[in-house]
C-alpha cells in the first residue's frame, strides 16, 4: 500500500498514525470506564458535556490545562517536572511496535514481544521518580509500594509471554498471531490467566492498586502532581491499559483472525483487533468495579506463591507440546 | 565516518557522560537515575552495533528491574537528602579500580581484534540462543547456578533471626494485633 511512497514521508506518516493513537484510544477507554462504571453501579455517570457526556474527557483536559501547575517546595525539582515524561513516553513506543493487523504496524521489528515488554518495564522508573522527587511521605511510600509491586509481577508477566512465545517459535508479534491457533485458548489458558493478573498489577489497578490507595497513603506518587503533569499520569495509566489489552489480544486471542479463514486480512482484522481489545479492556474495567483492593502482603504472596508457579507450569507443558506436536 | 559510526560515537559520548554525572552526583538518588540514563545509553549502544537481542535485554533486565530494585532499596534508607560525600583514599582507589578494569577490558578487546575494522555481525535470536544452549551451555549453567545459591542465601540471611540463634524462644513476640490479624499463620 505504502509502497511507493518516500520512506521519510512513510516514517512521518506512520509516527503521525501512532501519535493519534496514542492521544484517542486512551481516551475513549477512559470514557467507556466513566459510562461502564456508572451503569455497573446503578447510576448515569457523566451526562452534561455533550450528548450523554461524550465530550467529558476533553472538558476534564481543559480543566487540567487551566490549573496551576505547582512544584512543592521541598520536592527534588528536575525529578518531579520530568517524572510524568518518564512514565508516558514508554508506552508510546511499546504502540508503535503493537501490530494491528498483519500490515497494519507501525514497526515491525523480528523481536517486537521483548521490545514492548523491556520498554513498557522502563515506565515504573517514572513512578518512583515522582515517589521520590515529591519531598512527601506518602508520595515515598506509594514509590515503595510501587516499585516492590512491579518488579514481583514483572517476572509472571515476562513467563506467560515467553510461553506462548516458545509456542509460536517466535518472538515477532505479527509471526505470533501467524501461527496462533484457536486450540490454543485451551493450551495457553493459564499463561492467559497469569498474564491478565500481572498487567493488572503492573497497571496499578484495581484489585492491585495498594500503591495509589486512596484510604491509606492520599494518592501515593501522584499526590503532590496537578495540572497537566497530574493529567500526563493519568494518560499513561489509561495508554498502558489500551497496550496492555492489545498485547493480550495478540498474545492469546489471535489477534486479527477472525472465526472464519479468510476474515483476518486488511481492515476486517483491525477491527477484529480492536473488538477483541476493548473486550480485554471491559475485563480490566469490571475488575475495578468488581473486586476490592488487595493488601500489600496478599499481593506479594499472590505473586510469588501462585503466579509464578503456574507460569512456570504453563512453560513447562508448553514444552512439552511444542516437543510432542512441534 | 558512516551514518553508524557517527551514531555509535554519540550514543557513546551519551552514555560516557551519564556515567560520569553518575560517579560524580552527590544526591545518591541522582546517581541511580544518571546510572539509567548510562544503562539505557549501553542499550543503544548494542543497537546501533546489531545486538537487537542483546539491547533489549539489558533494557528489560537492568532498567527494568535492577535499578528499580537499586531505587527500591535507596528508599528504604535514610541516605535521601543527604549529600554524599567520600574522602580522597576512596576517590583515588575507585580511580584505580576503573582504571585498571579499563586496561584488562581494552587489553582483551585489542588482542582479539587488533586496530582494524570489523564488520558488525550482531547476530539474530536464533544465533544468539544456539550460542547460549549450544557452544556455551555450561558457563551459563553454572552462572544461573550461582544466581541461584546467591538467592538462596539472600533468603537465608534475611530469614535467620537477629544474633544467629534459630530457637522460637529467641524471636520477639509479635503485638497482639498482628497476631489477630494474621490467625493462625506460621
Amino acid at each position: 500500500m505504502l509502497a511507493d511512497v518516500p520512506w521519510a514521508l512513510e516514517a512521518v506518516l506512520k509516527a503521525a498514525a501512532v501519535l493519534a493513537a496514542f492521544l484517542t484510544l486512551p481516551l475513549a477507554l477512559g470514557q467507556l470506564e466513566h459510562k461502564l462504571m456508572a451503569h455497573m453501579q446503578g447510576r448515569l455517570g457523566p451526562m452534561e458535556a455533550g450528548p450523554h457526556g461524550v465530550l467529558q474527557l476533553v472538558a476534564d483536559g481543559i480543566k487540567f490545562a487551566q490549573k496551576e501547575d505547582i512544584t512543592p517546595a521541598a520536592a527534588d525539582r528536575p525529578v518531579f517536572r520530568l517524572a510524568p515524561a518518564v512514565a508516558l513516553v514508554p508506552y508510546l513506543v511499546a504502540l508503535a511496535a503493537l501490530p494491528l493487523g498483519a500490515a497494519w504496524v507501525a514497526v515491525d521489528v523480528p523481536a517486537s514481544l521483548l521490545l514492548v515488554l523491556a520498554v513498557t518495564s522502563v515506565g515504573v522508573i517514572g513512578t518512583l521518580m515522582a515517589g521520590w522527587g515529591s519531598g512527601n511521605k506518602y508520595s515515598l511510600l506509594g514509590g515503595l509500594r510501587a516499585g516492590a509491586q512491579l518488579v514481583s509481577y514483572e517476572l509472571p508477566l515476562i513467563l506467560a509471554a515467553a510461553s506462548v512465545a516458545m509456542a509460536a517459535g517466535t518472538l515477532s508479534l505479527t509471526g505470533i498471531v501467524g501461527q496462533w491457533s484457536w486450540w490454543w485458548l485451551v493450551w495457553q489458558a493459564p499463561a492467559a490467566v497469569v498474564f491478565l493478573a500481572a498487567s493488572v498489577a503492573e497497571l496499578q489497578r484495581t484489585p492491585f492498586d495498594a500503591p495509589v490507595a486512596d484510604a491509606e497513603i492520599v494518592f501515593g506518587p501522584l499526590t503532590e502532581y496537578t495540572g497537566l503533569r497530574f493529567a500526563f499520569f493519568l494518560l499513561a495509566e489509561y495508554a498502558g491499559m489500551v497496550v496492555m489489552a492489545l498485547l493480550f489480544t495478540v498474545l492469546f486471542l489471535g489477534g486479527w483472525r477472525g472465526p472464519w479463514a479468510d476474515a483476518g486480512a486488511g481492515v476486517v482484522g483491525v477491527l477484529w483487533t480492536l473488538l477483541k481489545a476493548t473486550g480485554v479492556g471491559v475485563l480490566f474495567l469490571w475488575l475495578r468495579v468488581a473486586w476490592p483492593r488487595v493488601r500489600e502482603d496478599q499481593l506479594q504472596r499472590l505473586a510469588w506463591l501462585v503466579l509464578i508457579p503456574v507460569a512456570l507450569l504453563q512453560l513447562a507443558v508448553t514444552g512439552v507440546g511444542v516437543v510432542v506436536w512441534g | 565516518m558512516s551514518g553508524l559510526d557517527v551514531l555509535l560515537l554519540a550514543v557513546g559520548l551519551l552514555t560516557a557522560g551519564a556515567a560520569t554525572l553518575s560517579v560524580t552526583s552527590r544526591q545518591v538518588l541522582h546517581a541511580a537515575l544518571w546510572l539509567v540514563v548510562t544503562l539505557g545509553g549501553l542499550a543503544g549502544c548494542y543497537l546501533v552495533l546489531g545486538a537487537e537481542l542483546v539491547a533489549l535485554v539489558q533494557l528489560l533486565v537492568y532498567v527494568g528491574a535492577v535499578v528499580v530494585l537499586v531505587l527500591f532499596a535507596l528508599m528504604l534508607t535514610r541516605a535521601g537528602g543527604v549529600p554524599v560525600v567520600t574522602g580522597v583514599p576512596q576517590r583515588v582507589a575507585a580511580g584505580l579500580v576503573g582504571a585498571g578494569t579499563t586496561v584488562v577490558l581494552g587489553g582483551a578487546l585489542l588482542s582479539a581484534f587488533g586496530w582494524g575494522s570489523v564488520a558488525i555481525d550482531g547476530g539474530d535470536s536464533t544465533q544468539v540462543a544456539a550460542t547460549i544452549f549450544g557452544t556455551d551451555v555450561w558457563p551459563f549453567e553454572l552462572l544461573s547456578v550461582l544466581l541461584l545459591m546467591a538467592l538462596v542465601a539472600a533468603v537465608a540471611v534475611a530469614r535467620a533471626p537477629v544474633g544467629g540463634q534459630d530457637d522460637a524462644s529467641q524471636r520477639p513476640d509479635p503485638p497482639a494485633e498482628i497476631e489477630a490479624v494474621q490467625g493462625e499463620r506460621p
